[in-house]
């Protein structure tokens, strides 16, 4: 079937085409500025950053025989032709490797108790007083702003060397994460059986158990187990600033050049992460549904 | 007053077998995954060298040191502090516009709809992922060693470990674009080229700005604590305040840190929403 377009009179045409360009010049005028603007911004940055690309084409030859570096044994054969002298102390960092996740695991689980004592302070719908959630959301901000790596460092000098720095800078900064993604899911939540709760005479704190609490538990479950796959990756450099876990080998061995070390502690880190990555995927999957993976 | 008529539980526990009895498995789910998760966090606590007493010893000792943060004083280093904090800011922003640029490329690699081939997507994809999971740190110590310390190996350490998550995080935009806008201008004439620039190009550019801006604003966290390995910017500053105790000027340091994150937090959110409310009209 054919049909005949219709072709409007010309003069009709011209101020249609008139309005069109006119809207397409104003587009693109503000995108040339943005771009303009923006390459501004880069080259501020260039040389704050004291960018110097000479630097870059000299060693970046180096960028790439480092990684030829780190898969070649001591002696001279590639890493992976000798699986047993590359993973030689595999046993130390296994045991590492262990620790780093028990840190994470303790941080997690420290940070979400905590969050969840606080969100629903920090949420709008279920706060007592204005001031209580202002002073709590104000808390959770900058627990959540600082680095968990700075917090790391005070500690190690408050607390001594060792893991337990780790775990509560871990903590600490989970709180600050975990407290706000919790506040959104309880404001979220259904409000009317609260109100039924309420209306039976109930406490504030009745309130939130039978009212709230059934509503959210599953979300707050599924963003712990996001967190923790977080907080393995984070453990895994605590270690840098004397926190304890893996980080400690892995900075040994790349200032001292144990080149086919750190390959190997770097390949322990990503399976592991890649495991629990997946791990903690399917049991969100299998415990809350495909809606609530966040 | 009226009286509420009576439940007879008894006909309730017939009609609703599976609420009153539930089998035992079921029951005893929740108290054992509770119980798990404590055993393994006691068990936690035992190997990490958890005590009381450290654990006071240092919470006093947290106490004495945030008294000496109060008040924070930068002393005469400002003029350094502020300069460390301008290196910082670019740092982020050129570390995440690098990684942008170079991602771009690769992730179309990674994309269903322009790769249908598994053989090539699933190898660049696990090259993304690997990336991804080596923290900005390690990437900074490894820069460190090729160009030396300073503010270029944080750069190019942000470049890389965001080159990872933009390569996943634009290829999943490519893939969520819609094929009808495309379809629409093949059917109109268009060559290739065309479906890409006008079909393709303006559902995915918005997406990907605001994903670019967004890491900018987190990179500016992630650009304070790159310095702490001897990556350039304010971390730098920070670490080595933190080690010689000089506990007001960390306080200052950190503040700043704050003020400086908000600040970008703003900016950045502003953006973001003036480019998704364009979107949204065009």
């Amino acid at each position: 079937m054919a049909t005949a377009v219709s072709i409007l009179p010309a003069q009709q045409l011209a101020v249609l085409e008139d309005a069109y360009r006119s809207a397409v010049a104003r587009k693109r005028l503000k995108a040339t500025l943005a771009t303009a603007v923006f390459c501004a911004v880069l080259v501020v940055a260039a040389f704050g950053a004291e960018v110097n690309l000479r630097t870059l084409f000299t060693y970046f030859g180096n960028f790439v025989s480092y990684f030829d570096r780190i898969f070649t044994l001591e002696s001279g054969a590639r890493v992976w032709t000798d699986p047993v002298e590359w993973f030689w102390g595999w046993q130390k960092w296994l045991r590492m490797l262990g620790e780093t996740i028990l840190i994470s695991y303790v941080g997690t689980l420290v940070g979400a108790v905590f969050a969840f004592a606080l969100n629903f302070f920090a949420a709008q719908n279920t706060s007592p007083a204005p001031w209580l959630r202002f002073t709590v959301r104000r808390l959770l901000e900058f627990a959540r702003t600082v680095p968990g790596i700075v917090f790391a460092l005070i500690f190690v000098i408050a607390f001594g060397l060792g893991p337990m720095a780790g775990v509560l800078a871990i903590a600490i900064h989970c709180t600050g994460a975990l407290g706000k993604l919790f506040a959104e899911i309880v404001e979220n939540a259904d409000m009317k059986p609260v109100e039924g709760i309420r209306s039976t005479g109930a406490s504030w704190l009745s309130c939130m158990r039978f009212a709230v609490l059934p509503q959210v538990s599953a979300g707050y479950a599924s963003y712990a187990l996001l967190r923790f796959e977080i907080n393995v990756r984070e453990a895994s450099v605590m270690g840098f600033v004397g926190a304890g876990g893996i980080g400690q080998e892995l900075v040994v061995a790349i200032r001292k050049f144990y080149y086919s070390d750190v390959s190997a502690i770097l390949v322990t880190i990503i399976i592991t992460v890649f495991i629990i990555d997946i791990s903690t995927g399917w049991l969100r999957g299998r415990l809350f549904g495909k809606e609530t993976r966040g | 007053m009226s009286q509420l008529p009576r439940l007879d539980t008894e006909q309730l526990r017939a009609k609703y077998p599976a609420v009153f009895d539930r089998p035992a498995s079921a029951r005893l789910a929740m108290p054992a995954t509770i119980v798990a998760a404590l055993a393994i966090f006691v068990f936690g606590l035992v190997d990490l060298d958890f005590s009381p007493s450290k654990l006071i010893s240092g919470i006093s000792q947290l106490g004495w040191i945030t008294m000496m943060m109060i008040p924070p004083n930068p002393g005469a280093s400002f003029p350094l502090y502020m300069h460390a904090l301008g290196e910082t800011l670019s740092i982020a922003v050129l570390g995440t516009t690098l990684a942008a640029v170079v991602a771009l490329p690769v992730s179309l690699l990674a994309t269903r709809n322009i790769i249908p081939s598994n053989f090539i997507r699933f190898p660049v994809r696990r090259f993304l992922d690997s990336i991804r999971g080596v923290d900005t740190l390690i990437w900074a110590l490894v820069w460190i060693n090729v160009v030396g310390l300073g503010p270029f190996a944080g750069v190019l350490a942000i470049a890389v470990s965001d080159f990872g998550a933009f390569g996943k995080l634009f290829s999943e935009a490519i893939e969520a674009a819609d094929r009808k806008q495309v379809e629409g201008i093949r059917a109109s004439g268009g060559s290739a080229l065309h479906e890409i620039r006008f079909g393709l190009l303006p559902q995915v550019l918005p997406v990907i700005a605001g994903q670019v801006l967004y890491f900018i604003e987190s990179n500016t966290r992630s650009a304070t604590i790159i310095g702490i390995v001897g990556a350039g910017g304010i971390g730098l500053q920070l670490a080595e305040q933190i080690r010689v105790l000089e506990w007001q000027k960390v306080s200052f340091l950190i503040l700043m840190i704050l003020i400086a994150v908000a600040a970008i937090d703003f900016i950045s959110s502003k953006l973001r929403f003036a480019i998704i409310g364009q979107r949204a009209v065009a």
